[in-house]
C-alpha cells in the first residue's frame, strides 16, 4: 500500500486512534489523543469515522510526503503547517497530490496537532487500537514514535468533498486553563486548609509535562499520609506526591500507583492542559460528579450538532 | 467496604486496609460479577490489593447507577466464580549469574544461596496485581526470611524475565525496564507476549509456584542468558 513517507519525524509524532480500553487490568495504558476533540473534528472534516487512525503531532517537526492523491485535514494547536512552502488553513480540508510535501513548523502555545487523511492511516490495531504507547512499544507504527523513512500507508482518495468548520465553531485555546476537579480517592487524607489551598492557588505547567502526565508548580498540598497500597488510577487523577506538588496523570499514565490522589479532573479540561507546555497556568475548581456528567454530556451533543460546511475553492 | 468517586467515569471500591487471601478473593469475584452485570456499559476493571476501579461509559451509566450495580455485585458473591484462580507453575534459573542480587540477600538474610532458593519456591503466591509495566504480576508474599527492601539505587536495565524481591513481594519482569527490586533469577516463560493468546500465563488471583530449573533446562525453555 501506498502513503505518506515520513522525512523528518519531528519531535514526537505518534499515530492515536480513540486509545485502548479494556486491558486495564494487564497492565495496559489508554493512550489516545491527548485532546481528542481536535482529532475527531480532523476526522470529520474529511467524513472519516471520528477514530480513524490520524497523526498526533507534539511540539511539531514532522515533515511528510505524498505518494499518492488524498486529502488531509488539520486541527488542534498552533504549530503552523506548510503545503509545499505554502501556509495551509487549519480546521479545513486539504487537497494532496502525489509528490507534495507537508511540513510542520513548531507550536508557540498550544502543542498538539492533529493531521487526519481521508479514510485513516492503514495500521494493524494492537489490543483492539492503533493508539501508540511508547513506553509499552505497543500500537501504531511498532510501538515508536514515527521515524524518517517511515511509510504511513493510506488509500488514494483523489476529488474528495472538501469540508470546513465555521468560524464560529473552532476551538478557542488559552494559556490559562481551569481544571474541574471531581473530589474523590484519597479526598478524606487531605485536611479541609490543604483543599482550600489547591482551589485558591495558581499553578504553572512545569517542563516535565508529557503525555504521562503534567507535573505542576506552586503552593504545596499537604496530606496526612505519605503512600497508600497501589491502586487503579483513572485518566485525569490528581496524585499529590511527598513534595506537595500536584500531578495531572494523562493518557500514558501507568495503571496502578501508590501516591494519594485528591480528585480526577474532567476530560474535557485535560485536553486543555494537554495543549499547554511549560509555563502554562493553571487553576483547580470543584465540581461534583453529577455537573460533571451534565457537561460531558452537552460536550458530547454540542460535538456531535457541529456541522461540516463545503469549502469554496477560488 | 467503600465506594468512592474516581473520576467522571470510575468509582473505585475498597475492601480492606491491608492485602489478604480473603480480599484478593472478594475483589476476585466481585469484578466477575460485574463484567457479568454491565456488559457494555463495563470499559475498564482495574484490581488491585485490596481495590477495584471500575470505570464507565458515563454516556450511557452514571455514578448512581453503577454504585447500585457494585453493591449488588458484593452482596451476591461467589455466583459460580472460584474464590481463588489457576494454579500455574514458572520455571526459573536461580544463580548469581541470573540473579545477581542472590549473594547478597543470601549473605543479609544469614542464609546459604541454596536456602534462600528453597524458601523461595515453598510458598503458593497470590497474584494480587498487574500494573508498572504491561504484564507485571505482583505476587505476595515471600518468606519474611528472604523479604528484603528495594536497591538504593535502581537498575537502569533489568533483563526481561528477572525473577526479583521487593520487600514481601515478588515478581518477574515481563520486559527489559528499569528497576529497584532485588534480583534472584531468571524464568524462561514470557510474561507478556502481544501476540500470543493469552497475553499473560497469570491474571490477578491466580496462584503461582516457582520451581528451580537448571541452566540447560533454561536455555532449552527459550531462556536468554
Amino acid at each position: 500500500m501506498s502513503g505518506l513517507q515520513v522525512l523528518q519525524q519531528g519531535v514526537l509524532s505518534l499515530l492515536q486512534d480513540r486509545g485502548r480500553y479494556g486491558w486495564q487490568h494487564i497492565g495496559l495504558s489508554n493512550g489516545g489523543p491527548v485532546d481528542g476533540p481536535a482529532m475527531q473534528l480532523a476526522n470529520r472534516l474529511l467524513g472519516n469515522d471520528p477514530a480513524a487512525t490520524c497523526i498526533e503531532v507534539s511540539i511539531g517537526g514532522l515533515a511528510l510526503e505524498a505518494r499518492l492523491d488524498t486529502c488531509i485535514a488539520y486541527t488542534g494547536g498552533d504549530a503552523p503547517l506548510h503545503l509545499n512552502g505554502r501556509a495551509v488553513a487549519q480546521w479545513r480540508g486539504h487537497t494532496l497530490r502525489a509528490g507534495d510535501h507537508l511540513t510542520f513548523g513548531y507550536a508557540r502555545h498550544f502543542c498538539r496537532s492533529y493531521l487526519a487523511v481521508a479514510g485513516g492511516f492503514q495500521v494493524e490495531p494492537q489490543f483492539g487500537s492503533t493508539a501508540t504507547v511508547v513506553r509499552e512499544g505497543i500500537g501504531g507504527a511498532d510501538g515508536k514514535p514515527l521515524a524518517r523513512g517511515d511509510l504511513l500507508p493510506c488509500t488514494a482518495s483523489p476529488g474528495h468533498p472538501l469540508l470546513q468548520l465555521a468560524a464560529g465553531d473552532i476551538p478557542q485555546y488559552q494559556d490559562t486553563v481551569t481544571l474541574r476537579v471531581i473530589p474523590g480517592y484519597q479526598l478524606r487524607h487531605f485536611p479541609r486548609r490543604q483543599r482550600r489551598r489547591l482551589f485558591a492557588s495558581e499553578y504553572t505547567v512545569t517542563e516535565r509535562c508529557d503525555r504521562m502526565g503534567y507535573r505542576l508548580r506552586g503552593p504545596a498540598i499537604g496530606c496526612d499520609i505519605d503512600g497508600i497500597l497501589s491502586e487503579g488510577i483513572g485518566h485525569g487523577a490528581v496524585q499529590i506526591p511527598a513534595d506537595g506538588q500536584p500531578i495531572v496523570l494523562m493518557n500514558d499514565r501507568q495503571t496502578i500507583g501508590g501516591y494519594p490522589k485528591i480528585g480526577s479532573v474532567l476530560s474535557l479540561d485535560t485536553t486543555r492542559l494537554g495543549q499547554l507546555s511549560r509555563g502554562g497556568r493553571v487553576r483547580f475548581e470543584p465540581i461534583s460528579a453529577v455537573a460533571a456528567s451534565d457537561a460531558l454530556r452537552l460536550q458530547y451533543q454540542q460535538l456531535k450538532r457541529l456541522e461540516m460546511q463545503p469549502v469554496r475553492e477560488a | 467496604m467503600r465506594i468512592v468517586t474516581a473520576g467522571e467515569d470510575a468509582l473505585i471500591l475498597y475492601l480492606g486496609e491491608k492485602m489478604s487471601p480473603a480480599i484478593a478473593a472478594r475483589i476476585r469475584q466481585t469484578g466477575a460479577q460485574l463484567r457479568l452485570m454491565m456488559g457494555a456499559e463495563l470499559i475498564d476493571l482495574t484490581p488491585s490489593y485490596t481495590s477495584l476501579l471500575v470505570t464507565f461509559d458515563p454516556l450511557t451509566t452514571s455514578h448512581r447507577t453503577v454504585r447500585a450495580k457494585i453493591q449488588q455485585a458484593i452482596a451476591q458473591p461467589g455466583n459460580g466464580v472460584a474464590a481463588s484462580g489457576r494454579l500455574v507453575s514458572l520455571p526459573v534459573f536461580y544463580s548469581p549469574e541470573t540473579g545477581p542480587d542472590l549473594e547478597d540477600l543470601a549473605a543479609g538474610a544469614g542464609l546459604s544461596i541454596e536456602q534462600v532458593i528453597a524458601i523461595h519456591q515453598q510458598r503458593e503466591y497470590l497474584v494480587y496485581a498487574i500494573g508498572f509495566a504491561p504484564g507485571f504480576a505482583f505476587l505476595g508474599e515471600v518468606d519474611p526470611r528472604i523479604a528484603k527492601p528495594r536497591l538504593p539505587t535502581p537498575r537502569l536495565r533489568v533483563p526481561r524475565g528477572s525473577v526479583a524481591i521487593a520487600g514481601a513481594q515478588t515478581a518477574v519482569y515481563p520486559a527489559a525496564t528499569p528497576g529497584g527490586w532485588n534480583l534472584i533469577g531468571r524464568c524462561p516463560t514470557r510474561m507478556f507476549d502481544p501476540e500470543a493468546e493469552p497475553n499473560m500465563p497469570v491474571g490477578v488471583g491466580d496462584r503461582v509456584r516457582f520451581q528451580a530449573i537448571e541452566r540447560q533446562q533454561f536455555l532449552a525453555l527459550g531462556g536468554e542468558l
